[in-house]
This record gives structure tokens, sequence and C-alpha cells, in this order.
């Protein structure tokens, strides 16, 4: 094992004298943008997609929305996340014409990514919810929006939590790709200090760790939100 | 004050309401009987368009409400409605779900009066003193709405007896209580007319009494009730109007002594001689 206390010491050298720690928390920080910012974009566009999907549809309007939301989860669920990244940093951008960030790219990326995906997922949730509640709301007056955004849509979020959980993991892990475009991501920050040290196994591993706590970290915050939101489940 | 003329209603190739014609005169106490799969239900649902008629007009307040064109939840305000399975908002405390659609509905009329008068104040600014609009009045502000309408729901609900239930979620409610609290929601809107769908059917049999009760001392009060059900007794004591509805028409239409002692239909008949044994 002297090998590896070597390769240890090689990593702290790189870590600390070396201000390795400052890119892993630039990192860590863009992880963590591109991730939440992507998912808080994700769950704005995925509602939207999902109020259209179950509007009734004997008028045209709706109809027309809903061939819109359709081929839209059909591009993005059918496409792979780097693909679409890459797209969008070397197709997309240059024809608009528009200047970005790779980390600005990736957010955007992740979070119309992420709305195909959560789309789906609040869809399940709102048909979840009785139709009762939605004719209560219409027969007291209330108009189908209102209803959705009082009534439906709150249940259906408690609902489906624990998925929408599930999706900000794959999210953050996902996120490991943004290097693509050059967002410096965690990956980027421990590919940096393997390299600076030609020593790769212990930063991986550390990487790996990071991740590992991030998620549980999540998990954690996850059930706390589910047990607060179960409230009126509660029989006493 | 509700008049129906013709109403038709199709699901795809099943006609379910074939022509139903009624005038509801304020205060009227219309119970609705017959057999399961007859209309009489989706007769109920057609009166406040929950489900779209095909054919025919229901004029409510001078307005044809059966047109696909006219704000339908500006007339829903005015005709509340109780369901088989009360429809209690699941995520919002007793107190909450009585005074949800007054408060809103309130608050979006404050908040288009304000906006209207932005809008007239800024035309008056271009118009010649002669010329200038009055702006509309507003009285009220967010926080007195929720004010009152709190104040309102408490005493509807002291009314029940459930004051202290103010701040429980529904799932703690006991399907009597349920009920009772469905039928004072739809009266915190002061509605003009109150649609009873089988108010009873999904109910403990030793709960049924106290929401029949509730639904008596309404129609003592004079409100105008138009109810679905299989409670024969009530409809004999509370109604002035019995309906009997087959195959999606009127079949019998006649004030409850004579619905029930004198029934003219043969269908009306064998369907009663099955129902009060």
């Amino acid at each position: 094992m002297g090998n590896f206390s070597q390769k240890v010491d090689k990593f702290i050298e790189s870590f600390i004298t070396q201000n390795g720690y400052v890119r892993v928390l630039e990192g860590l920080q863009n992880t963590l943008l591109i991730a939440i910012t992507g998912l808080l974009i994700g769950i704005l566009i995925g509602t939207l997609i999902a109020t259209v999907r179950v509007l009734p549809k004997y008028k045209r309007l709706p109809r027309i929305l809903n061939g819109f939301c359709s081929f839209y989860v059909a591009l993005f669920r059918g496409t792979p996340i780097v693909v679409q990244l890459l797209v969008f940093y070397y197709v997309l951008l240059p024809m608009l014409g528009g200047r970005m960030t790779g980390v600005q790219v990736s957010v955007l990326v992740f979070g119309l990514n992420s709305g195909a995906y959560i789309s789906e997922i609040m869809r399940s949730g709102i048909l979840s919810v009785d139709h009762g509640q939605m004719e209560a709301g219409r027969a007291l007056g209330l108009s189908f929006a209102t209803t959705m955004r009082q009534i439906v849509i709150p249940q259906a979020v408690k609902n489906i939590l624990p998925t929408l959980g599930n999706e900000f993991i794959a999210l953050i892990k996902e996120t490991s790709v943004v290097s693509f475009v050059g967002a410096a991501d965690l990956y980027v920050a421990f590919n940096y200090i393997g390299s600076n040290s030609y020593e790769f196994m212990v930063p991986y591993l550390v990487m790996a760790v990071i991740y590992i706590l991030l998620v549980l970290i999540i998990s954690a915050g996850i059930k706390m939100m589910e047990r607060s939101l179960r409230r009126s489940d509660r029989r006493h | 004050m509700i008049d129906v003329i013709n109403l038709e209603k199709r699901f795809g190739d099943n006609q379910v309401l074939r022509g139903i014609s009624i005038t509801i005169e304020k205060g009227d106490i219309i119970v609705v009987v017959g057999p399961s799969g007859s209309g009489k239900s989706t007769f109920l649902r057609c009166l406040n368009c929950m489900e779209d008629p095909t054919g025919g007009q229901i004029i409510f307040n001078g307005a044809d409400i059966a047109d696909m064109k006219v704000d339908i939840n500006i007339h829903r305000r005015h005709m509340g409605m109780v369901f088989q399975h009360f429809n209690l908002f699941n995520n919002k405390t007793v107190i909450q779900n009585i005074m949800l659609a007054p408060v809103l509905v309130q608050c979006q009329d404050l908040r288009k009066a304000k906006q209207k008068n932005a809008v007239t104040r800024l035309a008056n600014l271009f118009r010649s003193s002669s010329a200038r609009k009055e702006l509309i009045p507003v009285q009220t502000t967010k926080a007195k709405i929720k004010e009152e309408a709190r104040a309102q729901a408490l005493s509807l609900l002291k009314r029940i007896g459930l004051e202290d239930k103010a701040d429980v979620y529904p799932s703690t409610l006991s399907g009597g209580q349920k009920q009772r609290v469905a039928i004072i929601r739809s009266l915190a809107m002061n509605p003009d007319v109150i649609l009873f769908d089988e108010p009873t059917s999904a109910l403990d049999p030793e709960m049924v009494g106290e929401v029949l009760d509730l639904m008596k001392v309404l129609a003592k009060e004079g409100m105008t009730m138009i109810i679905v059900t299989h409670e024969m007794g009530f409809a004999k004591e509370v109604a002035n109007k019995v309906l009997f509805i087959d195959d999606g028409m009127i079949l019998e239409s006649a004030p409850p002594e004579e619905f029930f002692g004198a029934p003219k239909n043969p269908r009306l008949r064998e369907f009663l001689s099955k129902v009060l044994v």
C-alpha cells in the first residue's frame, strides 16, 4: 500500500498547495448551478407542457399547442444530452450569432432537456389527482388555469416529489458531460488536478465520493420536503 | 330563474338526454329521481355546463349558458354544486376550502377594476376636462376581502357546528362532515341555486341524516335547489316538484303528493314499486 499512500500525498499536494481546491470549488459551484437552475427551468417548462397536454381537446388552439408539445418532448427525449449540448453550442449559437459561455449554454440545454422529462412526470402527477378536484373548482366559478394552479398542481407535485427527486439526482450526475462545451464542472477540476500530478487514481476516487455525498444530501432534503407536504394526509 | 329548453346531450353515438324542457322558479325545490343510467345526473351536470349540452338552451338569469361563447365561469359563481364524493380540496384546510373561491373571485374582480381604472386614468390625460370618463369606484382591498371571507366562513362553520374543525385538513373529517362542509363551501359564494348530485349516496347510513337535515334547513330558508337523489322520503317531505327521468326524457313531473300518491306513467309506477318497499 506504500504505492497508494504516495498517490494520496501527491493528490493532497496538488489539491492544497497548488490550489487545486479552488478549481474543485469552482467546479462544484458550476455543477450545482447547472443542475439546480436546469431543474427549475425544467419544472417550469414541464408544468406548462403537462398542463397543455391535459387541456380539453375539443378546441383548435389546444390541439395545435398539444402537437407542438409532443414534438418538443420527442425531440429532447430522442437525442442524447451530449448531442444537444454540441448542437446548441457549435451549430445553433454560431447560426444565431449569439454569444454565451459554456455554463450558460449548459444551464439552458439542461433546462430544456429536463423540461421534456419533467413534463411526462408532471402529466402523470396531474392525472393522479382525482378529477373531482378540478370539477369542484370549476363548479365554484374558478377558471381552468386558476383551479390548476391552486388545487391540482400542488397535489400533483406532492404525488410526484419522489420522482422529481430522482430527476434532480439524474441531472446532477448528467452534468458531468458539460466539459464538451467548455464548462468547468467537477470533472474538469479533478481532471486538472490529475494531469498536474500525473496521477488520476485518487482524484477520480475523490470525485466519485463528492458525487455520492451530493446525492445523499439531496435525498435527505427531498425526504424532509415530502414529510412537510404530507401534512394534509395525516389523520389527527 | 332557469329555463331549460329542449336540452340534448349525446356522448358520441349515445344520446343520453333527448329533449328536456323545464322551468325552475326562484325558491323551487326540485327533486330528480330515476333508474340508474336514466340521464338524471347528466341532466344536472348539464345545468352548469360541467357537461357541455349538445343541443337546446339553458336560460339562466337572462343568458343562454348552453352557448359555448358565454363566459361560463361568471354564471357558475351563481350556481353552487354539491357532489356525491364531496370533492373538498385535499391540499387546503377546511376554512381555506370555504374561503378560496370567494377570495379568488373577488380579488380577480378587484384587479380587473384597478387595471381598467389605470387605463381610464391614462386616457383621461388626453381628454378635455368635460370628456373625462369616471373611474370605477374601488372601496375594498385584498386584506379586507380576505378578512370578510374569513368571517363569513367562520359563521358558516358555526352554523353546522364545525367551527373547531376550521384549521384541519379534510382527510380528518367523517363523510357527513365532509359533505356538510362541501355544502357551505358552495353557500359561501351566495349562489342563486344549488345543484345536488346524489349528495348522500357515498355516505354511511348513520351520516345521511345530518346532511339531509342541513339541506332541509336551506330549503326552509328559501334556497332554490335541484337535487338528484335516491332518498324518496326526503323528496316527499321537502320537494315542491318531483321529476321522473328515464331514457333521457322527463316522463313525469308533479308535486310530491301526486307523484307518489297517484303516479300516471307506467314506468314510474314500476320504478316506485321497486324503490318504495
